[in-house]
């Protein structure tokens, strides 16, 4: 399947990059890591008139920065590079423990960070990461300068997000992690494929309680969604083996995930307790 | 590859490359993936091509020092890089461990996969020189193939792998 | 002195012959072909499960430039004869004429309608979205229960049994009589959701018309090139002698590549249309709509055992449905012959009962994939005998050697009147039990219990079918040889060229076809060149399918080199002045052997036949080429294999996921010829069996839509969750050729899939639970243990 006839631009700033995205909008895609993008085109889902390749925007590149209370990451960071950084290995634990999920290491080279969040596959990891976490989009265009956005309200629907037409990723915040705890499971039949059911977490332990505990699931619906309801529950237990009960009573009650083409809703719903409950216990380690 | 392919201007790029070790300057059209450009424009038909939407790893090649699947990237991309097929990398030590290892350990059956399997064990081999089975076959998890049920070829890595070692660690 | 050089010859585990080849990039497949002037191709296909064709409107299309030719069903009906998939002594089989584009009716989606030729791929397919096509919806007619029930949309309505294509019934013994007497009966609604092979190269060829000498050559992966040389000759209106189709390295095949596609026979008349090379590749998305797929049955079977455990009877009621048309030439039924001819095979039973039918539907054709119906009759034997063992409370490997038909009880005929030469079920039972330490698995299943963990082990004993005779196609009419031929030819240097029309599609045929010739003429394999699958210098034989490859051609290539072995002796007898019986061919010298002088070489031999004939002073010239045919003809049905296999799995009952532990394979093959590669073809092949247990499957929507025809969503095995798989063997020689070797190709998915559900299904039966539908996926394993609805 080859891709339908488009042109291409190798934008050469960022000002390049959104100067182009103002002219053109909704009829360019932008081209990081291509390793969702590409196919989509092979497959000719997706036709679209310009690809602005960002791959050389030095704005967008370079390492995690890290400050006393955030770790910002360049949008062009590679998911292969979470894996092997030492700053996102002490800083930002859930991101390296969910990254070797993220299909296979000639993707991993590839893919981006800015790229994963924006497209905000159902299935995928980074995104209920971010969600997780509570990580702030820095978004830019050309009208409307910089933006900040939580994830938690960046997602609006399947493929839907809060980036306007002319609109980018630049980087990614996310609060440190290092004194935090953090948990990561996901359920799939054959490694790297999409997730049947995952979850994404993060809290803050004190003895046998936690705080601040952030925790999305993904594959489960169109987009991942804070489950702050259970959230509570957790926070409002005293001890590990109650977090679990009144975390799974919670769940029982609102979760209502959405068959994919392999797996019914009862059954990710089903598989999606012990993903919860395995968690649960990760965060309090 | 002309301009020809495409009808409108602006379809079409010159690109500049290191190809297998060779300084390439060829026009590509920019929505040809790097794969085709490498079979049907350069000639190198060892990478093969299986399905075209990056699941099947066989059109893996070396980008940059690194394994990538060579549909989901196009040419234009390549320009300024340094790209490596299963060709050009005979004097590279641990491919060639890795092929006479595959060989020794009837680890193709088709062939078709082989290019792709090779480069990227070549990768896990490079990073850590002593794998085990297990790490293996995750490394490879993206690497379709249907005739051998993968055994012999995770039997080949090990294989390869304990050769670099004996040859004093051939892996940089 | 002379070495010999049997250690490479028969029974040697050497690589791969030419190996380097495939390591290095160096093979050359079908899409690495390039022509001057080539075009591509690509293919309009309907979108709809069914639907009338009503107008078709290519100006635009072919307008575009780089566009060369835009062709419609219409256009080329005059110049070609249509498909028929019958079979003309299976009695009641029909299909419907098949064209290589739709012509007023798409029936399946995917189904071709309008070719286009471009310079590029990629302008092809830019070129089909510039058609425009009145599509008029009909109903489309999906499963095939519903294909055969009364008042159903004929999809050919000129057949008169409306959507049946065949239907088979043997009754055999008191039936009833041995189910009402029986201690234990029961039954087991099995279902197999579609299969198909996914090569990782995809079909497809390049075509060459010749106008100057009107002959055609067609360059593609194939595993039966005389075949396609038939069956293009016929349906092209050509003579055979002047169509030339050269088998080249091919990226896997299992079946998918012995057929005659209507795509790629739209290509080639292509070819000779434009005059110029054309080139079509199936993309990814093409094959899954397009390729054969295999396997998805609707059965019940029933066994029935008597007080003291012994197999009384077995039955099934089977519905297959096939698709749109029976493929060409091989028809699409042979899975439910199968499963007639081979229910309860390796037990000893009184009655019999089998009613199958067989229904065309909207969804893509049905063709062969590795093993056929030989998968599908062991699931259902095998299940319903582990299934009655647990209930019986009697140990499944007990049960089995209790009913066992003995391996001394051999030759013996089947009461579906099936011929078996010599089977070793319990000879290979009791390797199997002895290789994976059965009563230590079951205490490590035991142990795993107790600690709140579901372990199982399954077996599946199987019976597969190889060296096949002319009883499966030849009588049907079909252009398929029951034959195989070889040439074996000396060079002037003394060194071998051999040509067979076998084909090697990853296999090893021409690895051992080598080892065949270079042991019987006791030469290193590296003097022996075997050549594969050109029909131009190929004798016309019947190619790679059914495990025939080493059987039949086999022993064809040991015919042709003891004959040439023979000549080469009386060519040196005559030359030097000895006697013949006394010279014996060692290590590529003619020894004396009655004082071990070294006569001279075969080298010098050779040189001596081809330019010095005057010294050969009687007798003929030289003949120091020499083809042999060899064909199966003490069982006509073919000779059949068997084994047993087993699986050991971890069920995750929080999650549904089934983790392999590990599995076990003992196979009677007759004689190796590389065990190396034998075990490989076994190993390749059981992991395909996995997949149809877990993994695979084709899913449609009601609407005839196929719904993940692409790779992330039609789940194949991938290393990471494969277990190890270890091998066995027992030998006993078919005594139908010299060589004895059986086929070995097909035997690992035979029996895979059985032992693998088999295996779940031990690990659930705790929890009173069972699958019996296919793939085993975590929701049906979770709706059987009944923790969700």
């Amino acid at each position: 399947m080859k891709a339908a006839p488009f042109k291409y631009v190798r934008a050469q700033s960022l000002e390049h990059c959104l100067e182009l995205l103002s002219e053109h909008g909704d009829d360019a895609r932008l081209l990081a890591g291509g390793q969702s993008l590409l196919p989509s085109l092979a497959l000719r889902l997706s036709a679209p008139a310009l690809l602005i390749d960002i791959n050389r925007v030095q704005e967008l590149s370079g390492e995690p920065q890290v400050t006393p209370d955030v770790v910002r990451l360049p949008a062009l960071t590679r998911h292969a590079d979470l894996i092997t950084s030492p700053v996102v290995q002490t800083y930002l634990p859930l991101l390296h423990r969910a990254a070797p999920w993220i299909a296979h290491p000639g993707i991993r080279h590839r893919g981006t960070t800015g790229g994963s969040l924006a497209l905000g596959d159902p299935a995928s990891e980074l995104p209920a990461c971010a969600v997780a976490a509570g990580a702030t989009f820095i978004l830019q265009s050309k009208s409307g300068g910089l933006r900040r956005v939580p994830a938690q309200s960046f997602y609006q629907g399947m493929f839907r997000n809060a980036c306007a037409a002319d609109e980018m990723i630049v980087a990614v915040e996310f609060a440190r992690m290092d004194a935090m705890q953090t948990g990561f499971k996901e359920v799939a039949r054959r490694r790297g494929d999409y997730a049947m059911v995952g979850l994404a977490a993060q809290a803050r332990r004190r003895g046998q309680r936690l705080t601040d505990v952030g925790l999305s699931f993904f594959a489960v619906g169109d987009y991942p969604v804070l489950a702050t309801q259970i959230s509570q529950a957790i926070e409002a237990a005293d001890t590990p083996a109650q977090a679990v009960t009144m975390a799974l009573e919670v769940y029982e009650r609102e979760m209502q995930p959405s068959a994919d083409l392999w797996c019914s809703s009862q059954a990710k719903k089903y598989i999606g307790r012990s993903v919860l409950e395995d968690v649960i216990h990760d965060l309090f380690q | 590859m002309t301009y020809f392919n495409d009808l409108a201007p602006d379809t079409g790029r010159t690109i500049e490359l290191q190809l297998n070790g060779q300084p390439v300057l060829a026009q590509v059209s920019v929505r040809q993936h790097l794969g085709d450009f490498l079979r049907e424009s350069q000639g190198f038909k060892g990478t093969h091509i299986g399905c075209e939407h990056g699941v099947c790893g066989a059109c893996t090649v070396r980008v940059d020092g690194r394994a990538v699947r060579s549909c989901l990237c196009l040419a234009v991309q390549a320009d300024a890089a340094q790209v490596f097929t299963i060709e050009g990398l005979t004097d590279d030590p641990v491919v060639r461990a890795l092929q006479d290892s595959f060989v020794r350990c009837h680890a193709m059956q088709c062939g078709f996969c082989t290019a792709g399997m090779v480069l990227t064990a070549a990768e896990l081999l490079q990073a850590q020189p002593e794998p085990s089975r297990e790490d293996v076959r995750e490394y490879l998890s993206g690497n379709y193939c249907r005739c051998t049920g993968y055994e012999s070829i995770v039997n080949a890595v090990m294989d390869a792998a304990q050769t670099l070692r004996k040859a004093g660690g051939g892996a940089r | 002195m002379s070495t010999t050089h049997k250690d490479e010859g028969i029974g040697a585990a050497v690589p791969r012959v030419g190996a380097k080849r495939l390591v290095q990039g160096h093979a050359r497949y079908c899409d690495d072909i390039e022509l001057p002037r080539m075009v591509h191709v690509c293919f309009l296909r309907s979108p709809y499960a069914h639907a009338r064709i009503t107008s078709i409107d290519t100006a635009a299309a072919r307008a575009m430039p780089g566009v060369v030719s835009v062709l419609t069903g219409a256009d080329l009906r005059a110049h070609c004869e249509p498909f028929l998939g019958v079979l003309h002594h299976l009695p009641g089989m029909v299909s419907a004429p098949q064209w290589p584009l739709a012509l007023d009716t798409a029936r399946w989606q995917g189904e071709p309608v309008v070719m286009v030729a471009a310079q590029t791929r990629a302008l092809a397919e830019d070129a089909l979205a510039l058609i425009e096509v009145d599509w008029e919806p009909l109903t489309p007619v999906v499963d095939p229960q519903a294909a055969l029930a009364d008042g159903a949309i004929a999809i050919h309505p000129a057949l008169e049994k409306a959507n049946l294509a065949y239907e088979a019934r043997v009754d055999r013994g008191d039936y009833a009589g041995e189910v009402a007497r029986s201690a234990l009966s029961l039954s087991l609604n099995i279902s197999t959701t579609r299969v198909t092979a996914v090569t990782l190269e995809p079909r497809g060829l390049v075509a060459e018309w010749d106008a100057g000498r009107e002959e055609l050559t067609v360059w593609t992966g194939t595993q039966v090139p005389h075949m396609m040389q038939s069956v293009l000759a016929k349906h092209l209106r050509l003579a055979e002698n002047r169509v030339r189709v050269v088998g080249l390295e091919t990226g896997g095949s299992f079946g998918l590549k012995i057929h005659a596609y209507p795509d790629e026979f739209a290509a080639v008349m292509l070819s000779r249309w434009l005059g110029r090379p054309v080139k079509f590749i199936a993309d990814r998305l093409e094959s899954f709509s397009s390729d054969v797929h295999a396997r998805a049955h609707a059965a019940r079977v029933e066994i029935a055992v008597s007080p003291d455990h012994r197999i009384r009877a077995f039955g099934v009621d089977g519905l297959l449905g096939i698709g749109a048309y029976s493929k060409h030439p091989r028809g699409s039924v042979n899975e439910v012959r199968h499963v007639v001819n081979l229910l309860g095979a390796p037990y000893q039973f009184a009655a019999m009962h089998a009613h199958v039918r067989v229904a065309f539907q909207n969804k893509t054709p049905y063709g062969m994939y590795r093993g056929v119906g030989h998968p599908i009759v062991c699931l259902l034997t095998e299940m319903a005998v582990e299934c009655a063992a647990r209930q019986l409370n009697v140990d499944p490997v007990a049960f089995r050697f209790h009913n066992y038909r003995a391996d001394a009880d051999y030759p013996a005929e089947l009461l579906s009147g099936t011929k078996l030469e010599a089977l070793s079920h319990e000879a290979c039972l009791r390797e199997l039990v002895s290789l994976m330490d059965y009563p230590a698995l079951r205490q490590a299943q035991a142990q795993a219990r107790a600690e709140g963990r579901y372990q199982g082990i399954g077996l599946a004993t199987f019976v597969e079918n190889s060296n096949h005779g002319s009883a499966t196609y030849g009588r049907g009419g079909a252009p398929i040889a029951a034959n195989d031929g070889c040439t074996v030819q000396l060079q002037v240097d003394g060194t071998v060229l051999c040509s067979s029309g076998a084909t090697d599609t990853g296999q090893g045929t021409e690895t051992a076809l080598t080892q065949i010739v270079a042991h019987t003429l006791d030469l290193p394999l590296s003097a022996v060149r075997m050549q594969l699958g050109d029909t131009a210098s190929a004798p016309v034989g019947g190619g790679n399918w059914g495990s025939r490859g080493t059987g039949v051609a086999g022993e064809a290539a040991l015919q042709a080199s003891l004959a040439l072995k023979d000549e080469v002796l009386r060519c040196a007898s005559v030359l030097w002045d000895v006697p013949q019986g006394r010279i014996e061919l060692l290590g590529g010298q003619l020894v004396d052997s009655l004082n071990g002088q070294c006569l001279g070489t075969l080298a010098q031999l050779c040189q001596a036949a081809y330019v010095r004939p005057d010294l050969f002073k009687s007798g003929p010239v030289p003949q120091l080429a020499i083809t042999r045919f060899y064909a199966q003809r003490d069982y006509d049905g073919g000779i059949y294999t068997n084994g047993v296999q087993a699986s050991w799995v971890e069920v995750d009952i929080r999650t549904g996921c089934v983790r392999l532990l590990k599995h076990w394979i003992v196979d009677d093959c007759g004689v190796v010829i590389n065990p190396a590669l034998a075990d490989e073809q076994l190993r390749g092949a059981v992991v395909q069996g996995i997949g149809q247990a877990l993994l695979e499957g084709c899913l449609y929507d009601d609407q005839g839509q196929l719904m993940n025809a692409t790779m992330a969503e039609y789940l194949t095995p991938m290393a990471g969750e494969m277990p190890d798989i270890c091998v066995g063997h027992v030998v006993t020689p078919t005594q139908s050729s010299k060589l004895g070797a059986k086929g070995v190709g097909e035997a690992g998915i035979t029996g895979a899939i059985a032992a693998v559900v088999n295996a779940v299904n031990d690990a659930l039966f705790p929890l009173n639970g069972q699958v019996t539908d296919l793939p085993v996926t975590p929701d049906r394993i979770l709706k059987a243990i009944r923790v969700i609805h």
